[in-house]
């Protein structure tokens, strides 16, 4: 995509996030994890996907709230880690050209 | 005499003489095919300071320092101090006046601020209003990547077009009297916008305001392209070359091999560094180490500089704005 | 007055769309073949580790639901590791979408961005700015999961 259109990254992975969350909501996500395994996780959509499945498991276990919850399982251990490790590196290391 | 020469193009009745200058560069503008040129090369990008903007202030300053003590002028009788950088406010340009405690006249003209300085030199000097003219302009990889694009360290393919601003600063003193190439002539600029609105893409950006310097130059002073011994272009890059080319020819214009672009000489077409070198300091660092030398030992007797910029900002860019661009001509003749 | 300054708005506009396609013509291409090549190879590679890691916390007897969550976190910090090194953004010279589609890529930016802006202090460079990059996954990333629960769970009662 990125070579065939005027898409910056930024766009791409924000497209393939929202592509694996419809994907992973209307459950056609799992099956390729089941198949793909770390393929299929690891890649943005796998992120996407696990955000909804999240939203949809709590959301059917305790209501509306679950909707906001939910989300947060993945999201949390996402950006609980980048910020854990970015903050880290960003102390031991400088960006070199 | 009639100084002003067709619509924007005005030549001096008393031309400075460009009595001094000098280059200072990092470590991979060193290692290019013109390293050899450049008065002052610097190992380490960071120049030993803990920020990049403020390492770009010392190649600034080292630049200006240099100039002055090889022209052997003390401070106090430089009249006027013209710099320019790339960044927001120029705090590089006025940081460094402030170091150097001279009457400061801060410009932005983005990449084409080294012609753009040269000329306001030119006017100042020609018209009476000072005997000496202190011009400097710097750029520096790292705060323009911070600033116009992306952190350093960030995953992101360059695309062939993008360009690499080129990490360095050159300062010039220009004179009532001396000796030393001439500043002869210069052409005013004016902005164009053909509408380009990739920032990886800015020769394209900045060749129509190049190619029509270049002809309302020809057209007001009614020279031929073969009157220069060199033309050269800022830092246009491969392709903007190639624009320029293109575009002239569409209006009966052809430039020969006379003509260079100092994007493409600082790093000789070293796919790393995309369509070649940008920034402020690209065509000052070649202008002041390579073509003054050339000049001196008279293997170019006339030289049209074509300094070239980008005006648009990072904002406008998200904003949806095209890339306007702007471009001055300064003529040095022995 | 030369006659590539435009004269008007509507001068401007065709010449505007004529030197786009002059643009175009000389438009350096990318050797697209390689370039998607490559990105597969980059991709694939650094799937390929954390399939490694994935059977690894398989193995320790997690679920294949609980051992998702492990191999993320390893992937992030191999992401924060390699940008620290300042050899994830080679990786993305070589291998483009391949580096940046796969959860290191998103720790890469959130790295990227806190070695940067660390010289702007701590709390308004670094923490202001840590997640400029990687920001708009977050928040669409979320939009997504929720509307689409909220659709799913409460309109359709799947």
């Amino acid at each position: 995509m990125l070579e065939l259109t005027t898409w910056t990254p930024a766009q791409l992975l924000v497209s393939l996030t929202i592509l694996g969350g419809i994907l992973g909501g209307l459950g056609i996500y799992q099956p390729l994890v089941d198949f793909a395994g770390a393929g299929a996780l690891i890649p943005v959509s796998g992120f996407g996907s696990a955000v909804a499945t999240g939203a949809i498991v709590e959301a059917k276990r305790i209501g509306i709230i679950g909707l906001f919850t939910g989300p947060f399982e993945i999201v949390g251990l996402g950006v609980t880690a980048a910020v854990i490790f970015g903050f880290l590196m960003a102390l031991v290391a400088s960006p070199k050209e | 005499m009639e100084k002003k020469q067709g619509d924007r193009t005005y030549m001096f009745a008393n031309p400075p003489a460009l009595i001094g200058a000098k280059s200072v560069v990092g470590p991979k503008e060193a290692a290019g095919p013109v390293g050899q040129y450049f008065d002052l090369k610097i190992d380490d990008p960071l120049f030993g300071e803990t920020t990049a903007e403020k390492a770009e202030r010392r190649f600034l300053i080292e630049a200006t320092n240099a100039t002055l003590e090889g022209a052997n002028l003390a401070k106090d009788q430089i009249d006027f101090f013209l710099a320019g950088d790339l960044l927001n406010q120029i705090v590089s340009a006025s940081f460094t006046a402030r170091e150097l405690r001279l009457p400061f006249l801060g410009l932005y003209g983005a990449c084409s601020t080294m012609a753009e300085g040269g000329m306001l030199a030119g006017f100042l000097i020609d018209g009476g209003f000072a005997q000496n003219v202190l011009v400097g302009v710097s750029s520096h990889y790292q705060t323009a990547e911070r600033q116009f694009r992306y952190p350093i360290e960030l995953n992101i393919k360059h695309k062939l077009s993008a360009q690499y601003t080129v990490t360095g600063a050159g300062a010039f003193l220009y004179a009532k009297g001396g000796d030393g190439p001439y500043l002869k002539g210069v052409t005013v600029g004016k902005v164009v916008d053909y509408k380009i609105k990739d920032p990886s893409d800015m020769g394209a950006a900045m060749a129509p305001a190049a190619a029509d310097t270049i002809l309302q130059h020809f057209e007001d002073t009614g020279r031929e392209p073969d009157y220069y011994d060199l033309i050269f272009t800022g830092d246009l890059g491969k392709v903007g070359m190639q624009l320029v080319n293109a575009l002239l020819e569409q209006c009966g214009t052809r430039l020969g091999s006379n003509y260079q672009d100092g994007g493409v000489m600082i790093f000789g077409g070293d796919g790393a560094f995309g369509a070649g070198g940008s920034g402020c300091a690209c065509s000052a660092v070649i202008t002041a180490g390579y073509i003054l030398r050339e000049l001196a030992a008279g293997r170019l007797k006339r030289v049209l500089l074509v300094g070239t910029g980008a005006l648009h900002s990072p904002l406008t860019w998200q904003q949806g704005e095209s890339i306007p661009g702007i471009a001055h001509g300064i003529v040095l003749e022995r | 007055m030369s006659n590539l300054i435009p004269r008007d708005e509507e001068d401007q506009q065709r010449r505007a769309t004529r030197y786009g396609q002059l643009v175009a013509q000389y438009r350096p291409r990318p050797p697209i073949g390689r370039n998607l090549a490559l990105a597969f190879v980059v991709g694939g590679s650094i799937c390929f580790i954390g399939q490694i890691f994935y059977n690894l916390f398989l193995e320790l007897a997690l679920s294949p639901r609980e051992a998702a969550a492990p191999t993320l976190a390893v992937m992030i910090l191999l992401g924060a590791l390699a940008t620290g090194l300042g050899i994830y953004d080679e990786l993305a010279q070589i291998g483009g979408a391949g580096a940046a589609i796969p959860i290191s890529g998103f720790s890469n930016t959130v790295t990227a961005a806190a070695m940067d802006y660390k010289r702007e202090g701590f709390i308004l460079g670094m923490g202001a700015k840590m997640f400029i990059i990687a920001g708009p996954v977050l928040v669409y990333g979320i939009i997504t999961g929720f509307t689409i629960a909220l659709i799913r769970v409460f309109l359709l009662g799947m």
